[in-house]
């Protein structure tokens, strides 16, 4: 999973995609997701790093992180 | 060790400029942890998922608020518990406790009223199915039989030459009061006279006793002004009765049809800010009886057969979350343990769904499917809602009228319904089926034994 690399991420969650004009709002664990990716972490890095800060079972998260990721794509977010 | 995070699913959420307008929407669900302070967890911990939850605080407050609204405005009121709407013996017998009589539409209903303890002359016999036996019973009892059409009418003339006691009949009257579609497929036409023609035949008939006039201009009625149209038209009945074959009515029954605060499908507004209150139909029924030609010393009783406004409120549903997916383009579907075949009126209400524990600020355009292998299974077709996990739990609000009587056993067992009482305890008042209680009916063939 790769972001696009111009995408910005504000301190409040407000996402801007420069390449559509679109904006987005994400949440707290939605932007650390976005961060995560664009340090170009791992599927399986950003999974572990999860289920080791937050109150999450691996399984749970590799689920929602899934999802997650399916709708990133779904607005042209990644590459 | 250190302490972890709180975890909330992540959510991304597209922001579009929509035109505004001038009512806003609440930008963040809220959450219904308890039902009259009892925690949706506990009650789902020990009556199971999903459970049908009735709160007999919310139904005698909810009463309440109707009958002062209407004696307050009119001499002599009587309630009368529309059964169809729920008929639950427990449920019942709080609204008779209240004071309500029976509001029956068949031989069922009618001997569940008397099983309630009601005596036959606080039971309404309404519908237009009442059997040669049905009509016996009733008159034997002493109650009050709504003729729905001229054949029913000579059947209970039949019948009466057979018994010693007069039957005691009303009849129903259908009307335009304004509203479309019109209602005129219970009993008879005002405008073309043949409400007039009945009334006379059963005057000259000498058979019966005629005691009320009754209507039920239709269901869900969003502004009260029919309900004074269809009150000046039945006073005006009773008028000319009187003045023809000196004769006074007893009462006049105004029938149901008061909307509750759901939100119909395609309304552009929530029921709860657009439904009108109690205060608005006892004034319109009030008013326009106190204005008519009626003998302001012998007024008629108004009898009222309310349902859906009186329960409504008081039940909810608590269930859980079976599945989250994503549908082809992208959009959010939630699976819950409801489907239409418990939760009927899903088919005509945007029933408020929230969930049972705080789910975060982000919410996203959902659909809200129920359990069944059906396409047409939809509790809710676009909903702004929080991502819940699986297994995590939701309350559905307003569901007291109708769904515990028009439910269907399809696919899966209709589940338990517990009543919370005054004190905050809880009883199950419906047990939850099981394939036992379902076959029981069932007979198979020698051959396929």
């Amino acid at each position: 999973m790769k972001l696009k690399k111009n995408i910005a991420v504000s301190e409040s969650g407000f996402l801007f995609d420069p390449n559509t004009g679109d904006s987005f709002s994400v949440n707290e664990t939605g932007k650390k997701i976005i961060e995560l990716l664009k340090e170009e972490k791992t599927d399986d890095e950003i999974i572990k790093w999860f289920a080791e800060n937050y109150e999450i079972d691996k399984l749970t998260f590799e689920n929602n992180f899934y999802d997650f990721t399916a709708v990133l794509q779904n607005h042209h977010l990644t590459e | 060790m250190e302490e972890k995070l709180k975890y909330e699913r992540p959510v991304i959420t597209k922001i579009n400029a929509g035109m505004p307008d001038k009512f806003g929407m609440q930008a963040k669900m809220p959450v219904i942890t308890e039902i009259d302070e009892i925690p949706v967890k506990k009650l789902i911990k020990q009556y199971g998922s999903p459970s049908f939850i009735i709160s007999e605080k919310t139904i005698r407050k909810t009463f309440n608020e109707a009958k002062r609204a209407f004696t307050s405005r009119y001499p002599k009121v009587q309630f009368a518990w529309s059964y169809k709407t729920n008929y639950l013996n427990a449920i019942c017998k709080i609204y008779h406790s209240e004071g309500s009589w029976a509001e029956v539409v068949s031989g069922f209903e009618y001997d569940k009223a008397v099983a309630n303890g009601i005596p036959g002359n606080k039971i309404i016999f309404n519908g237009p199915d009442k059997s040669k036996e049905d009509l016996i019973k009733a008159t034997e009892n002493g109650s009050y039989i709504h003729i729905d059409h001229f054949d029913e009418l000579y059947e209970l003339l039949s019948v009466s030459e057979k018994l010693e006691k007069r039957p005691k009949v009303a009849i129903r009257v259908n009307m335009d009061t304004g509203v479309y579609p019109q209602w005129d497929r219970f009993g008879f036409n005002y405008e073309n006279g043949e409400a007039w023609n009945a009334l006379n035949r059963i005057m000259m008939s000498e058979k019966m006793d005629l005691v009320g006039l009754h209507t039920h201009i239709g269901t869900y009625m969003m502004t009260p002004a029919p309900y004074a149209v269809a009150a000046s038209k039945l006073a005006e009945l009773a008028v000319r009765i009187e003045r023809k074959f000196n004769h006074k009515i007893k009462y006049i029954d105004m029938g149901g049809g008061f909307a509750s605060k759901n939100t119909l499908k395609g309304a552009y507004l929530p029921g709860k800010d657009t439904c009108p209150t109690f205060d608005q139909y006892a004034e319109a029924i009030s008013g326009a009886l106190i204005n008519s030609d009626l003998d302001p010393n012998e007024m008629p009783t108004l009898f009222l057969e309310t349902g859906r406004a009186l329960i409504d409120d008081a039940g909810y549903i608590v269930g859980s979350v079976l599945a989250n997916k994503r549908l082809a383009d992208g959009r959010r579907s939630m699976i819950i343990d409801t489907g239409v075949n418990t939760l009927f009126t899903s088919f005509w209400y945007e029933h408020e769904i929230y969930p049972a524990k705080e789910a975060g600020s982000h919410s996203e355009d959902t659909t809200i499917y129920g359990p069944l292998c059906m396409n047409i299974d939809i509790i809710r077709s676009a909903v702004k809602f929080p991502l819940l996990q699986k297994g995590d739990s939701y309350v559905i609000k307003r569901v007291g009228a109708y769904n515990m009587t028009q439910w269907m056993q399809f696919i899966t067992l209709r589940p338990k319904i517990v009543l919370i009482d005054t004190k905050g305890e809880t009883h199950i008042i419906r047990e939850s089926e099981t394939n036992e209680s379902l076959t029981s009916h069932e007979k198979i063939p020698d051959y396929l034994k």
